[in-house]
Order: structure tokens, then C-alpha cells, then sequence
């Protein structure tokens, strides 16, 4: 890649491309938790690294908008610096990684804990935006499925998991369903997360840039977990409390400290803890 | 007490630092000129250019130097490229009957119209490494014979001309080409795309998948029917003046296969084709492409399947392209230590539970 900042259009994205993303996103938007394909573009960082989310964002930024990146809650690990750098270079947008200065955050696997703005968009990346994948391998029959709305096989799954383990044993991408209709995959975040989705005022945009799949979830929409009534939906994180700013409701990074195995807790949304020492 | 980790940044900086260093490697041994990769590692660069789907011997060297000599990642460098650029239309349909052969040969006749002519090949070589390479290895030059810059027709027109091999059409719908690269892949896909999405999937994958049907996974008795290496040229209408111009020369590999017939009393049998058509000079490709491809048809052909991988356009198209496949299991790397702790909770709550219930 060069290292002239003229040589890219803004976001890096020529605008043919952003409107093509942009017309996904709005069908996306106008059925809620509806899978769009797309026309998806090789990104100069590899898929699986959060393709679909930077393409996403470049499609929705604009000049004055302030970008804060996070990767597992935090600002700091390796590919949250690396998409955030990226932008900083083809936008030259404003970056923070202060959660309520931010317009549009892309995330990795987390929510953030504090609670989002009607002037916010939240995009996730995305690996495998078909909930319905492990039950179903074959894309041409997932896609029946959903517009028959034929879910029979996602319920029997949770009921087998019930019946085995005595308790639905999916941690994180749990399935949910958007606006009364489609299920869908909210991304592989912990199901802790889940109900922060469910009538969120901001923006949920998810980019899946391997599958060439775009789905949305617009604000104030109903998106609940699934369950059954006598095993009601838990959004579980590990009973303790942050040891750095005494979070007891926020969800936590167990972290191995020394060679005996002595464990510690911290919040994973690190701006959030910030937030709460000071 | 722990503080979390910080300095991302800074690792990232030196970790690239390092590994310019290492592509560089021994400061005493002269740096490899792109010049060199590209004159001397043209079978590198074929692959680069097939995969990368950009014909330019100049990029794809750079990209090899740039990626220590890692192909994928070289591809990955010329696809991330590639795809910034505009395309502006589709070229003319090229006749590979015009093709300046530098090799051609048919493994269903003995000798043929043109001849059988070898070319650079490794075929009849002994394995032996050469151990005059090691040291300086100057090389005579090689003056091609005339019978090189000759054009061949196609083997298969011969079989053609009995009626013996179905014909290729162009059907209605596949006249306007679809562009892999412009749309999202949507299956069932049609010839033109399946081909498309085949000429630049991995050539180990295709290998592997080629050798499947062989061995019986969907087998379909394939005949090199002709293999030929050259030089094509790529005509491109210019809607202001109104006639085609060729805007370049390349190197491709094309393969025809000649497969088993089929029939019923009511169609009388006839052989069937599989198609490879690859970017330089490479064969082992364009084989595996052809008996990839015809392995793929057996529904426009009235067959039943086997249910075998490579005859599984899902299974193939979706699986085939390095890129995608190396992003994604290469991704695993990366922090999942969020979904890692969510399992951590529900396997302590579900081993407790089931302990209790043990010991209750």
C-alpha cells in the first residue's frame, strides 16, 4: 500500500462501491434482520479481520464524523489500533475512544456497556451472519428457510441443548429474533450482550465481508433472545467484580496473573471502566 | 497490581519494522531485483496473476518480493489492488484459435494437424537436482523452431466435425458475462460463472478436487483432449472510434477435456467437454479446472449425481478461493478471549449443576 493519503478516496472506498453498500444498508434497514448480499470488496486487511464492518463504516462516514474502534469491549488490542489507524489514514476522520463522543463504533464481539445514542451507529463485524449455518451448511437452503420462516430446527436445537446439559449451551451468538420475523445472528458477542440490542436507540449495522451478507437492525426494534417460558433467556457473566473500578454489572475479562493460575477480573469495555474510576 | 495491556500500537509498528527486516534478510547477499522474480519465477507469477485475476508480471513480482515469497499472501496483495481499480467494459471474447502456441499436445491423438509440439515442459525431466545451479549456472540460449509461431485449431474441432462432441453454445443468458468480482456469488451459478469463480480458486484446492473425481468421486473418464500454452491477444471495443484495438498480449494455459458420452436410445452418445482456461503458464491448473468443471455440469447435462464433493457447486465455489479461505481460518488467531470467557461461565454453571446433581 502507498503511503500517500492522496491516493485513496475518502474512506478509502470509491464512491460507486459506497453506494452500492449504502443501497444494501438500506434494504438491510428496511427489513429488519434480513441477510442482504452484497457486492463485497477484497480490503487491504485480510477477511476475517473485520472486512465487512470496515466496509460498512467507510459507506457511512462522512468528514465529521468521530470513529472509535474497539476488538473484545477494548480500544487497545491489536486490530481495534489497526482499523482505527486504517481510517486515521484513508478518512482522516476524528477518532476517540470515549463511547458517548463516538458517532459511529465498529466492534468486535462486544456491546458497549454504556447505553447508545439515537446519533450513534453501531457497526459489528460479522464471520458467519447465518444463525441458522451449523444446523443447515448450504446457504441455497438457509435462505428458504428464512423466507418461509420455517425455524423449527433452531428451536429443536435449543430444546436438545436443554434435554443434554439441563440449559441452552450457547455462550455467545445466540440467536435472536428481529422485529417478530427473522432470526438472526447478532455476531459473535457474549450473550450478555443481548438484551442491549433489543429497542437500542442507536443504529445496529452488521457487516459480514467473506459472506457478502449485510443485515441492520434500525432503532427502537424488538430483538428478543430465544427461549423457552420455562427456560427463560439469562444474560450470564461471571459473578464477580471489576478489581480495577468495582463494576458489578458489566461484563468481565478473566485474566491469568501468574504461574499458579491466580485469576483477576476486569471489565472488558475498557473506556467504561476508565469511566467509572475516575 | 494487573494493569491491562496497552501499547497495541507500538507493538504493531515494531512487529512490522521486524518483518521488513526479515523479508530483507542478509544484508550481504544482494537485494532480489522484481526484474529477477519476474524473468526467472514466471510459474510464481502465473499463479499470482490467475488467483490476483490481474495480468501484470510487473505487479505480481512485486507483490512476490514484497511477500517473502508467500503466493497467498502475494495474491491477497494483487486482489487488494485489483479491486480499487475501475473497470471500464468488457473486452472482445478471445479466440484461443489464434493463439501463438508455444506448446500444444493432445493426449487423444497420436499426431494431429500442427503436430504434437512440447514446449517448456517438465514432463520428460528427471528429477535430479542440478547441482551446477549452485554455482553459476550460465544457460545456452534456446532458439525456438518455426513450427512454433504457427496457429493450431482445436483438437476438439476434429471431433466436432463427426457430430461426436457436443458443441458450446452460447446461451442467451450467458452472452452478458457476470463479473465475480462486481457481484455477490449467488448459487445456483451458471457456466460463465462457475468458470470465472474456478480460474482463480486456489490451484491446491482444485488439485485436490480434480483428483477426487478421479479416484472415483464422481468419476467422469476424463481425456486431455489438448493442452495448450501461448499467447492470446485481448481486443477491447473503444465505443468512440468504433472498432476493436488490442489493448495487450498475455500468456494463458487453456485445457479441453474430452469426457465419457452419455446417451439413451433416443440421443444417440456423444462426449462431453471440461473446460480450464488459466492465467500463464500453468497446466496442472487448467487440467484440474477441466475436470472440475465437468464434474460441476452434471445437472445441465441430465446426469445423476453422486453426491461427491466436486460435484457440489456449493461446496466448490464456496471453498475454492484462498483468499477468503485463509482470512477465515487464519482469523482464529485473533482475540476471542470475550467468547472464550462466555463459555468459560457456562461450562463452570453446567459442570456444577450436573456435580449436584451427582452427589444429590
Amino acid at each position: 500500500m502507498s503511503n500517500s493519503e492522496e491516493d485513496f478516496n475518502f474512506a478509502y472506498l470509491d464512491e460507486q462501491t459506497k453506494r452500492m453498500i449504502r443501497r444494501a444498508l438500506i434494504k438491510a434497514i428496511c427489513i429488519p434482520g434480513y441477510q442482504v448480499p452484497f457486492a463485497s470488496r477484497e480490503m487491504p486487511m485480510p477477511y476475517g479481520w473485520g472486512t465487512g464492518g470496515v466496509q460498512v463504516t467507510a459507506a457511512c462516514l462522512q468528514e465529521t464524523d468521530v470513529l472509535k474502534v474497539i476488538d473484545q469491549g477494548s480500544d487497545d488490542t491489536t486490530n481495534a489500533v489497526s482499523i482505527r489507524k486504517f481510517f486515521e489514514r484513508v478518512a482522516g476522520v476524528k477518532t476517540t475512544e470515549n463511547t458517548g463522543k463516538a458517532s459511529v463504533i465498529q466492534t468486535r464481539h462486544r456491546i458497549p456497556e454504556q447505553v447508545l445514542s439515537e446519533d450513534q451507529i453501531l457497526v459489528y463485524q460479522v464471520p458467519i451472519p447465518e444463525p441458522l449455518r451449523f444446523l443447515e451448511p448450504r446457504e441455497t437452503e438457509t435462505r428458504v428457510m428464512h423466507a418461509l420462516e420455517e425455524y423449527g430446527l433452531m428451536h429443536v436445537k435449543l430444546y436438545e441443548d436443554i434435554s443434554i446439559n439441563g440449559e441452552i449451551s450457547t455462550a455467545y451468538a445466540y440467536p435472536v429474533k428481529v422485529n417478530d420475523r427473522y432470526i438472526m445472528d447478532p455476531s459473535p458477542t457474549p450473550k450478555f450482550d443481548n438484551p442491549k440490542m433489543n429497542f437500542c436507540p442507536a443504529i445496529q449495522l452488521f457487516g459480514a465481508g467473506r459472506e457478502q451478507r449485510i443485515y441492520a437492525v434500525p432503532p427502537y426494534t424488538k430483538v428478543i433472545s430465544l427461549d423457552f417460558e420455562d427456560y427463560p433467556f439469562e444474560a450470564s457473566r461471571a459473578e464477580k467484580t471489576c478489581e480495577i473500578c468495582g463494576a458489578t454489572n458489566t461484563y468481565l475479562d478473566e485474566v491469568v496473573i501468574d504461574d499458579k493460575g491466580t485469576r483477576m477480573f476486569s471489565c472488558s469495555d475498557s473506556d467504561y471502566c476508565n469511566s467509572q474510576k475516575s | 497490581m494487573y494493569v491491562a495491556v496497552k501499547g497495541g500500537e507500538r507493538a504493531i509498528d515494531n512487529a512490522h519494522r521486524w518483518l521488513e527486516d526479515e523479508r530483507r534478510g542478509d544484508r550481504k547477499v544482494t537485494d532480489l531485483s522484481v526484474d529477477q522474480i519476474k524473468t526467472q519465477l514466471s510459474l510464481s507469477i502465473a499463479k499470482v496473476m490467475a488467483e490476483g485475476s490481474l495480468f501484470d508480471p510487473e505487479l505480481a513480482s512485486l507483490a512476490i518480493k514484497q511477500a517473502r515469497g508467500d503466493l497467498i499472501e502475494a495474491i491477497f496483495l494483487i486482489r487488494a489492488y485489483r479491486t480499487t481499480l475501475p473497470r471500464f467494459g468488457v473486452g472482445q471474447p478471445i479466440n484461443t484459435d489464434k493463439m501463438i502456441a508455444k506448446r500444444r499436445i493432445s493426449a487423444t491423438f497420436k499426431d494431429l494437424p500442427g503436430g504434437q509440439l512440447l514446449g517448456p515442459t517438465f514432463d520428460y525431466t528427471h528429477r535430479l537436482l542440478d547441482f551446477k545451479l549452485l554455482a553459476d549456472g550460465s544457460i545456452d540460449e534456446f532458439e525456438p523452431g518455426k513450427d512454433t509461431e504457427q496457429m493450431f485449431q482445436h483438437v476438439t474441432q476434429f471431433l466436432n466435425n463427426e457430430g461426436i462432441i457436443e458443441t458450446e453454445e452460447t446461451s442467451s443468458s450467458e452472452a452478458e458475462s457476470p463479473d465475480l468480482t462486481r457481484q455477490p456469488l449467488e448459487i445456483p451459478a451458471n457456466r460463465a460463472l462457475r468458470l470465472q469463480a474456478l480460474t482463480r480458486s486456489d490451484e491446491g484446492f482444485l488439485l485436490g478436487m480434480a483428483y477426487s473425481t478421479q479416484r472415483g468421486f464422481g468419476r467422469n473418464h476424463p481425456f486431455v483432449g489438448e493442452l495448450r500454452i501461448g499467447l492470446i491477444s485481448v481486443e477491447f471495443e473503444i465505443p468512440e472510434i468504433g472498432f476493436n484495438i488490442e489493448i495487450a498480449e498475455i500468456e494463458i494455459s487453456e485445457c479441453e477435456t474430452v469426457n465419457q458420452f452419455l446417451g439413451s436410445k433416443t440421443h444417440p452418445p456423444k462426449f462431453t467437454r471440461g473446460y480450464g482456461f488459466v492465467f500463464g503458464q500453468s497446466e496442472r491448473k487448467a487440467i484440474s479446472m477441466a475436470l472440475v468443471d465437468r464434474a460441476l455440469r452434471w445437472k445441465e447435462l441430465g446426469e445423476v449425481s453422486d453426491g461427491a464433493p466436486a460435484q457440489d457447486e456449493e461446496f466448490v465455489l464456496y471453498h475454492g478461493d484462498n483468499i477468503q479461505a485463509t482470512g477465515f481460518v487464519e482469523h482464529i488467531k485473533l482475540p476471542h478471549y470475550v467468547d472464550f470467557q462466555a463459555e468459560l461461565e457456562l461450562i463452570r454453571k453446567i459442570r456444577k449443576t450436573a456435580f449436584e446433581a451427582k452427589k444429590g
